[in-house]
């Protein structure tokens, strides 16, 4: 209701030329214009796929009435000839916030509570938000996209995670709004980034934005059903806007992935605005379903003249300059249906030369136009009005020199519901050429080029030649040149006419100030007619770096295969009763460990003479933060509804370091912010497959908890959220699985129950499906959460960190926790100071199954050695050390029946040793997963020659570009952010 | 050997029960000792096997093969090391310890000064000679570093101590040994706050940054030339740096910045110049060794800065640098450096996986520190007439299966062993017995 009324008032108080015929007018007659206008002798694009020549365009009241060849004009037709000039139905741009001013940051400090109420609970759910309240005509924008060939955009606010409702609007400059609005409800928006408006704190996370959403829509449901007896305008809303077209912004294909994931669990098909980046994986984009929307920022070259600046550029930004270009083509030729849009470019002028390059890189100028026009009109449902010239469709349409897609060609006018927006005068006459005048005695003579669009002239006089300016418009011509005079600084001045554009008539002033009259008659010229043929698409153009998997440094242009492999007289360390075997071959087949034995032999084996060398199992880390966009979602105390899995990173180059550790199974844990924080992603480091196909097959379920320092939030500043000490931390947990237990009760019962994720999780937990590797450190919470676990009939399955493990080892061992820990890390804060390099070994002594885990990209590297210090601090067995970091987080994590130890039947994920695992003179030679070799030292040394070359190619390429003439950008040093337990998503 | 373990062990055991803090600094040597048996590395690139070392008065006095050097006194107490192996104090170059105790506890943390410029402040007297975190260095043999002010543009004076003193004027062992710089950065980050592009550009102040600098070393050599009537403390204390009587430490990483440090300090007359970090130093080696420079390197247990390097990129920058004649120590910068600065050995060994010998690693933590920081008269190697700061692995100290120290010595001291945390081991190792 509040917005229709909104809506109402806006349209009451516009005021317009084209009066509606209801509107009284104060000011005239009402003067009514049912005239016919055709445009004749023109070629005609009615559509992508339908060109005509020599036709006829025929509108009235800003509709097309007819086009074709032999339309008879009635008696009431104004004619305008077009001989040689080509129409096309205006583009139309459907992610624009024309006319939308950029909301303002509001408040400050984090805040956990809702600034609204009568709406969601959520600050940043606004789909009652509606675009027109604060749509504004933007004249001056209009016209700078009328130059790009724009009719119709589709605008929005560009704010929140949902952002509510868009408009179509036609871009008619003469025109009020109520003739401009299209359409006033056109799309409902969504995206991952937070209002910047609300200041309140959830979500802070990507992943936290992706299980606000599904929390949403579950809510939206519920409240649909009738079962919430209080007011939601939010949810109302969202229910109202769902046959709307849903456009997700997701900005690259990585969240375009994520935000198909999100539709597809509520059988939403978004809509989605990418990145630009989707080449990297088509098949995925393609699974997706999804059309996009796509923006065409290219990255411009980076300025590589300074060797040393340019040494800093990485390969995957050098590539993405190179490679952005055929994204367009790429997704046309695997059938990805798209829009393109001025979105996200940082001038919108680029959009040409943009869409030029793409063309350049191969995109058929059919699918171009397609993408331009009939594409969005379809998706917008407005066939019928837009994007093609047929009968009925609004007058929007480019009047042009010729082929729309050519740089050559100029745009001259842009009409809009049959108003015309003038870009160049297409009247204007061609005064090229050369031309003879004399002036006192002296005769000149004057060159003029470029006339129709940046005038130029050059001037003789006696063989010399004088510094000249030219301005032309309009039949007029203005000239200034320097007499022949050297010393004296004087000008001569002449302002001209062409009638007939041969001759140019009119006066020259003096120096003096006397004034003459000035005749220049233009010489005849054979002039040879230019064939604008279409510039050949050269293969130099389409020539594109290779896509490797994933698209970096060490990504695999062709993925490595699964090989049968026979290792031959190495140690084998297989973690099992059989222990360390010397002289010892392994088999590996299918992806499996076939055989381990003495003087195996296979067929068709790759044998590998492994002579003085060790076998382990692959480096199983327990507690990782590689190789995942967001780590915390700290918004709220609890997080249960937040997964990593959501938000893994297939492009990590991490994840390659670490293979290169030995490391072939990690957990990436939820971090530390919160006592109940986010589920796990349990992955196997398959460098080069995308992201979904990292996690294990029917992967245990796990969940981070937390305690102490970080979740009491002891080093901030402001004490706003519940808990600020450990008592409040038991509290939390007390709290969340009481209502978790309730909830469990209700839905176990049969009765209807609002579906809440993070309850769901919880009583996952409660019904032991769902384990809980929870971050500790000092006994005393230790104890408690056993305690509260124990309350309510089930374990806690790992302690994480546990740096005081060692003083509780007792009753861990009674309860049944393992501990997985740092092998020597301490005094970093408080609650470690008694953290000791010992605690492993009496854990491990005590009975406890012990891992060893890095917390740390780096230490991941070396995760071996780092086992190896529990056979310094403590005296652990050089075989039992080795289990801290493969077997025993195997079992941590329920993945010893497949990972962990060698034994025939289980996954071939081992590690080939120069030396001695536990020594740190040792480097992994090989980490194969399921028999697919992801390193090799070997290889490695090749792909670093490789990388070397194809940098300085692309370094080449560059400084051509430069050298062109074309603008560059200043270098950028890509970094990795280490993440860790502390992490927060960065600018959310 | 075994027996005394085990009485160290209840003699230990009864200490704990007495007192819960820090170990009490060893006594001055009384009685002279000898060493015998082990494979003794010299820190210097030697090895001797089966050997013998004899310390009195806190030095070594004799140093040989055991078949070839006999022991001509009787009155001292013999050491059977037979397979075991005695290395040189490992020296911490660039470090921290003692300036902070626990990270995340502000009022624990004397690491930085407020100001740009502060060339007057200096650790020496902020030095916990108490620390727990420095106690826990002595098991690992890591028993000498410096202690390095951080932050701001100079950060300060450093000095050198050792690990087992009462207090910092006990610890110390050159006071005030040179002046640290950070270089301006070539690269800089955009505000995102203020809507800036946050990524890593270069940056635009670099020239701006290095002529503050120069300006600030040109005031200061004016001062040092003139009556020095108004005292300025900060100029006072660079006056060193132009007498050759301290050493210039400038922290940087890129070639660039390299290069351009060197060339300022060159210019500026300073004639003891190291490169801390470096983390590119080996791309200039060349350069490097043409101008004498030494270079403290960054942890080697650091991940390649840029996603493009090798992985392997951080362990072979001392081999790069070695290999071409470039004097080298090892710095443990970073991250948790304090606790980790235990790990310095570990650091060395690594470097031999990619490349060094076992011998030219550990030099990267004896001699070489010690050159560096201009303690190689007393410290660094095993050799007649050097403080005897040594002590005994069960195996390669480099590597952290073996690096087991059942005895250290610092001038001829016979330090404990024992710390905060293997007290707290053997405690709740003895409570589950029970």
């Amino acid at each position: 209701m509040i917005k229709v009324h909104l809506r109402l008032l806006i349209l009451m108080c516009s005021f317009s030329l084209f009066a509606q015929d209801y509107f009284p007018s104060n000011t005239g007659v009402i003067a009514n214009n049912s005239n016919y206008t055709a445009f004749i002798n023109a070629t005609i694009h009615v559509s992508p796929t339908e060109i005509i020549n020599n036709a006829t365009l025929l509108i009235k009241e800003g509709k097309v009435v007819s086009v074709g060849t032999s339309i008879s004009l009635p008696k009431n037709t104004t004619r305008i000839d077009l001989t040689g000039k080509t129409i096309y139905p205006s583009f139309i741009d459907m992610y624009t916030t024309f006319g939308v001013k950029k909301p303002e940051r509001g408040g400050n400090g984090p805040r956990y509570a809702a600034s609204r109420s009568g709406f969601y609970w959520n600050d940043h759910i606004m789909p009652e938000q509606d675009v027109m309240v604060s749509f504004k005509y933007d004249t001056k924008s209009a016209s700078e996209l009328h130059k790009l060939g724009f009719g119709v955009v589709n605008t929005h606010m560009p704010d929140g995670i949902v952002r509510g409702t868009g408009a179509l609007i036609a871009l008619n400059n003469d025109a009020d709004n109520a003739m401009r609005i299209v359409d006033g409800e056109t799309t409902q928006h969504f995206s991952f980034r937070k209002s910047v408006t609300s200041r309140q704190s959830y979500p802070s996370s990507i992943m936290g934005s992706m299980a606000l959403l599904r929390q949403m829509y579950n809510d939206a449901k519920w409240y649909l059903d009738g079962n919430v007896k209080t007011k939601d305008l939010s949810l109302e809303a969202l229910n109202d806007n769902k046959n709307l077209l849903q456009i997700f912004e997701a900005g690259n294909r990585a969240n375009v992935m994520r935000a198909d994931k999100v539709g597809d669990t509520y059988n939403v098909q978004y809509t989605i605005v990418g990145g630009g980046d989707e080449y990297e994986r088509l098949n995925e984009i393609k699974r997706t379903n999804a059309t996009l929307i796509l923006p065409i920022d290219f990255q411009l070259a980076y300025d590589v003249e300074n060797a040393f600046l340019a040494s800093t550029l990485s390969l995957s930004d050098m590539r993405a300059w190179h490679q952005e270009p055929h994204n367009p083509r790429l997704l046309a030729e695997n059938n990805i249906q798209f829009a393109l849009t001025t979105h996200g470019l940082k001038s919108k002028k680029s959009f040409k030369s943009n869409l030029m390059k793409a063309i350049e890189s191969g995109l058929s100028k059919q699918k171009a136009l397609e993408a331009l026009t009939t594409i969005p009109a379809n998706l917008l449902g407005k066939s019928d009005l837009l994007g093609t010239l047929k009968a009925g469709s609004y007058a929007n349409f480019l009047i042009a020199s010729g082929d729309i897609f050519n740089k050559e060609t100029k745009l001259y006018e842009n009409w809009v519901q049959g108003t015309p927006h003038v870009i160049a005068n297409m009247h204007a006459k061609d005064i090229d050429g050369d031309y003879n005048f004399k002036l006192i005695g002296n005769d000149y003579t004057l060159s003029i080029s470029g006339s129709t669009s940046k005038p130029g002239a050059k001037l003789e006089s006696n063989g010399k030649s004088l510094g000249t300016k030219i301005s032309y418009a309009n039949d007029w011509v203005n000239l200034t040149f320097k007499t022949a005079d050297s010393i004296k600084k004087e000008f001569i001045r002449v302002t001209a006419n062409t009638a007939n554009g041969n001759n140019l008539i009119g006066k020259a002033i003096l120096p003096n100030g006397n004034e003459l009259s000035f005749y220049a008659s233009k010489l005849k010229k054979e002039t040879v007619e230019k064939i604008e043929s279409d510039k050949k698409i050269n293969s130099e153009d389409m020539y594109m770096s290779p896509i490797t998997y994933p698209n970096l440094a060490y990504g695999f242009k062709e993925k490595p295969k699964s090989e049968t492999l026979l290792f031959k007289n190495a140690t084998v360390w297989t973690n099992e009763k059989d222990g360390i075997l010397e002289n010892t071959d392994l088999l590996i087949k299918n992806g499996k460990i076939s055989k381990i034995g003495k003087n195996l032999s296979a067929k068709n084996a790759k044998v590998i003479d492994a002579t003085g060398k060790h076998i382990t199992a692959g480096i199983v880390d327990e507690h990782s933060h590689i190789a995942a966009v967001s780590i915390n979602e700290g918004g709220q105390n609890s997080s249960a509804e937040v997964t990593i899995e959501d938000v893994l990173n297939d492009e990590d180059i991490d994840i390659y370091r670490n293979l290169a550790g030995g490391v072939t199974s990690i957990q990436i844990l939820h971090g530390s912010a919160n006592p109940i924080g986010g589920r796990s992603a349990i992955i196997k480091l398959k460098w080069g497959e995308s992201a979904d196909d990292l996690i294990y097959d029917n992967s245990p379920k796990f969940i981070k908890f937390a305690l102490g320092e970080n979740v009491k939030q002891s080093r901030f500043s402001r004490n706003e959220r519940f808990p600020q000490s450990r008592m409040g931390v038991e509290q939390v947990f007390m709290d969340y699985f009481s209502r978790a237990k309730a909830y469990d009760d209700i839905k176990k019962s049969g009765k209807p129950y609002r579906i809440d994720t993070e309850m769901e999780v919880l009583a996952e937990i409660l019904n032991k499906e769902r384990f809980i590797s929870c971050h500790s450190y000092v006994q005393s919470e230790i104890n408690m959460l056993m305690k509260v676990a124990e309350k309510f009939n089930f374990n806690i399955n790992t302690f994480t960190h546990i740096l005081e493990g060692y003083k509780v080892a007792d009753k861990m061992k009674n309860h049944g926790v393992g501990g997985s820990t740092f092998s020597d890390w301490w005094a970093y804060k408080y609650e470690v100071n008694d953290a000791i390099p010992y605690n492993a070994a009496i854990m491990h002594n005590a009975g406890v199954v012990v891992a060893i885990n890095s917390d740390d990209a780096e230490m991941a590297r070396r995760l071996n050695q780092e086992a190896a210090k529990s056979v310094k601090y403590g005296g652990v067995s050089e075989e039992e050390a080795l289990k801290f970091v493969t077997l025993n987080p195997a079992k941590l994590l329920h993945i010893d029946d497949r990972v962990g130890s060698l034994k025939v039947g289980k996954d071939a994920d081992v590690v080939l040793w120069s030396d001695h695992p536990l020594s740190v003179y040792a480097k992994a030679e090989k980490t194969i997963i399921e028999g697919i070799t992801y390193f090799d030292i070997e290889r490695d040394k090749q792909m670093r020659e490789a990388i070397k070359k194809e940098k300085s190619e692309l370094i080449n390429l560059m400084l051509q570009d430069k050298n062109k003439g074309l603008k560059t950008q200043p270098v950028k040093k890509k970094e990795k952010e280490l993440l860790h337990c502390d992490s927060m998503d960065q600018h959310q | 050997m075994k027996n005394l373990k085990k009485i160290n062990i209840v003699l230990f055991l009864l200490c704990i029960t007495l007192s819960f803090a820090q170990q009490t600094p060893a006594p001055k040597q009384v009685k002279d000792f000898a060493i015998v048996g082990a494979t003794a590395h010299l820190g210097n690139g030697t090895i001797i096997e089966n050997s013998i070392i004899v310390v009195s008065n806190g030095k070594i006095t004799t140093i040989g093969p055991a078949d070839s050097t006999p022991l001509t006194r009787q009155a001292m107490d013999i050491i059977d090391a037979k397979g075991k192996h005695v290395y040189p104090g490992f020296i911490v170059s660039n470090g921290t310890l003692g300036l902070v105790e626990v990270d995340a506890v502000k009022a624990s943390n004397d690491l930085s000064e407020m100001g740009t410029y502060n060339p007057h402040i200096r650790s020496i007297i902020a030095y916990n000679a108490e620390s727990k975190v420095v106690e826990s260095m002595r098991p690992n043999g890591v028993l000498l570093g410096q202690v390095v002010p951080r932050g701001g543009r100079i950060a300060g004076t450093s000095s050198i101590v050792q690990y087992d003193a009462w207090n910092w004027e006990d610890a110390a062992i050159k006071t005030d040994d040179g002046i640290h710089i950070n270089w301006p950065n070539s690269f800089s980050r955009g505000r995102w706050w203020l809507g800036e592009d946050p990524s890593l550009k270069p940056n635009k102040n670099y020239v701006k940054q290095v002529k503050e600098l120069k300006d600030y070393f040109n005031e200061a050599k004016s001062y040092n030339k003139g009556d020095k009537k108004n005292v300025n403390l900060p100029f006072e204390a660079m006056s060193g740096l132009f007498d050759g009587s301290k050493h210039l430490y400038i922290n940087a990483d890129d070639e660039k910045s390299i290069t351009d440090a060197v060339n300022f300090a060159k210019s500026n007359g300073v004639s003891k110049i190291t490169i801390v970090g470096g983390y590119q130093a080996g791309n200039i080696a060349d350069f490097l060794k043409q101008h004498n420079i030494s270079v403290m390197l960054q942890r080697i247990h650091t991940r390649p800065e840029l996603e493009d390097h090798d992985y392997d990129y951080t362990f072979k920058q001392a081999k790069r640098l070695v290999d071409t004649g470039v004097l080298v120590s090892l710095e443990p910068s970073g991250q948790m450096e304090r606790m980790n600065s235990r790990n310095l050995p570990f650091y060395a060994g690594t470097t031999v996986a990619y490349g060094l010998t076992k011998e030219q690693a550990l030099q990267l933590i004896t001699l070489n520190a010690a050159k560096i920081m201009g303690i190689d008269d007393k410290y660094g190697t095993l050799e007649v007439g050097k403080s005897a700061t040594l002590f005994i692995s069960e195996g390669d100290a480099l590597d952290m299966r073996t690096n087991i120290v059942s005895k250290a010595f610092i001038d001829g001291r016979d330090i404990n062993l024992e710390t905060h945390q293997t007290e707290l081991w053997k405690r709740y190792s003895e409570k589950y017995k029970e």
